[in-house]
């Protein structure tokens, strides 16, 4: 049985062709670019390539902007620890929404441990976050607040140039975490008033192992790794030549094929929900409509997700699952709760996220599958039966 | 190396579960878990000569949760309760060649269910050896965490 990859938001493949093109700087050039001769210099040229092309993803103002860090998680560390700690004289306090990625919410755990407030915004149903409440929570003592673009879990895609006005009447800095969107809408750092971006390259199809933090020019950070002073002296430490090359290429591929690669997904994604949606008690999770192109979630009712993600993998069909069974902390996601589903529910969740190697021509064996699937696990449940004993 | 992920074992159970089901007017019935928590376990047994002749259960919850539960089955069938009794957590995750860390405390409730379901037995019959029906206030207590 063919594999089918519906997993993209834990991880995705590397592109054929960002791998036929990141590979020599694996194989042959392992230079330096901290070196000064020829070796080193070719490497040197390297990432300044892939910065150019990486700025040129999220419509940054220079290549300069981008700094490279060992991944999404790092980035989020980098902007929001080093952005607070750096800007702490004008104020100790710190804003997310419920619904970020765990690398966002233990940042700001961390900073609250040394002394600063840390203000959580809460999202309605559909993952939408509160506006009010943030126009509320905002005082000018908030340094830094850090919304994502899209939600991983729910699919649900916030309004930041809302956000970003709100924010910047009262706070001083935006981080934006763009690892789920970018690559799959336009993303425009200028035009969406954006302070300090989070980027993953394996999220567009790159090497694990790097990612990117855009730097509004005149941002003040201050870095989280120390050392010989890579990357502006934000993050020290000897560059990943491979992952970095890889990611500019994969940078520069997405943004060419975002406009049809994002619509093929969107097609396959709506067939999905159409058809899922017709099994009994099945509902969809995150938005209706400003959701990611590629991204499907539901729960069902009377059945857990940690069995649904291995009853799928017989039929070989990948996918993820928020319940707590099959997180290491045993708690069901807090992106589905902040949206208020109970935690039952929140343990019968599935998602299904869609990638380059998907075609709309797999839709009814997957469908098949989730049907089997919710069946066989309803017999097995005690809550299925109409009359409990 | 650590294990990673579920036996073979567990797999096994979890994707052709034994005994699945309910047995109607049964003699011992049990309850443990909670939907809340993720794990619901209901356990149902037929007994003659205090020997477990039928055993079925239904279960809400993850890979060894579902596994444990057939497991658990297997090894009460054709016992008496009182050997039943003595069957352990322990031993059915051994029977299955170990879970993960991490399944060995939440997930792995089914020995209890069955020590519900023939406590529920043994005090429905010292109910009737007294010669009063208490069987439906004993199934209305639920055992569990």
């Amino acid at each position: 049985m063919q594999r089918i990859y519906l997993d993209c938001v834990s991880s995705k493949p590397i592109d054929r062709r960002v791998l036929g093109f990141a590979k020599p700087y694996l194989e042959h050039n392992y230079g330096n670019p901290s070196s000064l001769h020829s070796v080193g210099l070719e490497a040197k040229r390297v990432v300044e390539d892939a910065r150019v092309k990486v700025a040129g993803l999220i419509n940054a103002e220079n290549e300069n902007t981008i700094i490279f860090t060992g991944g999404a998680t790092e980035s989020n560390n980098l902007a929001i620890k080093g952005a607070a700690l750096r800007n702490a004289n004008r104020g100790k306090e710190v804003a997310s929404s419920a619904i970020e990625h765990i690398s966002v919410l233990n940042s700001m755990k961390e900073l609250q441990k040394g002394g600063f407030t840390f203000n959580l915004i809460p999202v309605d149903s559909n993952g939408i976050v509160d506006l009010e409440k943030l126009k509320e929570v905002l005082t000018k003592n908030i340094t830094v607040t850090s919304i994502m673009y899209a939600n991983n879990e729910i699919g649900t895609i916030e309004p930041i140039r809302e956000i970003s006005e709100i924010v910047h009447e009262r706070g001083l800095y935006l981080h934006i975490d763009g690892t789920a969107a970018a690559g799959y809408i336009p993303v425009d750092v200028q035009a969406d008033g954006v302070d300090l971006l989070t980027l993953s390259s394996n999220d567009l199809y790159g090497p694990q192992g790097a990612g990117a933090l855009y730097v509004k020019p005149g941002v003040k950070l201050q870095p989280v790794i120390l050392g010989g002073g890579q990357e502006r002296g934000l993050r020290s430490g000897t560059e990943n030549i491979f992952a970095i090359a890889g990611m500019g290429e994969a940078a520069r591929i997405a943004k060419d094929e975002m406009p049809s690669e994002s619509e093929r997904l969107r097609e396959m994604r709506d067939k999905l929900i159409d058809e899922i949606l017709t099994i009994d008690e099945a509902y969809l999770t995150g938005h209706p409509t400003q959701r990611l192109p590629h991204h499907a979630s539901f729960y069902f009712n009377q059945i857990e997700g940690e069995s649904i993600l291995l009853n799928m993998d017989m039929y070989n069909i990948q996918v993820s699952t928020g319940s707590a069974c099959s997180s290491k902390t045993l708690e069901p996601s807090h992106v589905l709760l902040a949206i208020g589903l109970k935690h039952e529910e929140a343990h019968g969740s599935m998602v299904l996220a869609l990638g380059r190697s998907n075609r709309i021509e797999e839709v009814p064996r997957i469908v098949h599958a989730v049907k089997e699937t919710v069946e066989r696990l309803r017999k097995l449940s005690p809550l299925s039966r109409k009359e409990v004993i | 190396m650590a294990q990673i992920g579920y036996s073979k074992k567990v797999m096994d159970h979890f994707f052709n579960p034994r005994n699945v089901g309910t047995i109607e007017n049964a003699d011992g019935y049990g309850k443990v878990g909670n939907p809340v928590c993720g794990d619901l376990m209901e356990m149902y047994i037929k007994v003659k000569d205090d020997v477990i002749t039928d055993i079925k259960f239904q279960t809400f919850g993850c890979g060894s949760a579902i596994a444990t539960s057939s497991m658990v089955t297997e090894l009460a069938k054709g016992k008496h309760v009182d050997e039943a009794l003595k069957i352990t957590r322990g031993d059915v995750a051994s029977e299955l060649d170990g879970l993960p860390p991490q399944k060995m405390h939440c997930s792995n409730l089914a020995a209890d269910a069955l020590h519900e379901a023939v406590k529920d037995y043994l005090n429905k019959k010292e109910g009737s050896a007294k010669g009063g029906d208490q069987g439906e206030a004993i199934r209305e207590s639920q055992g569990g965490k």
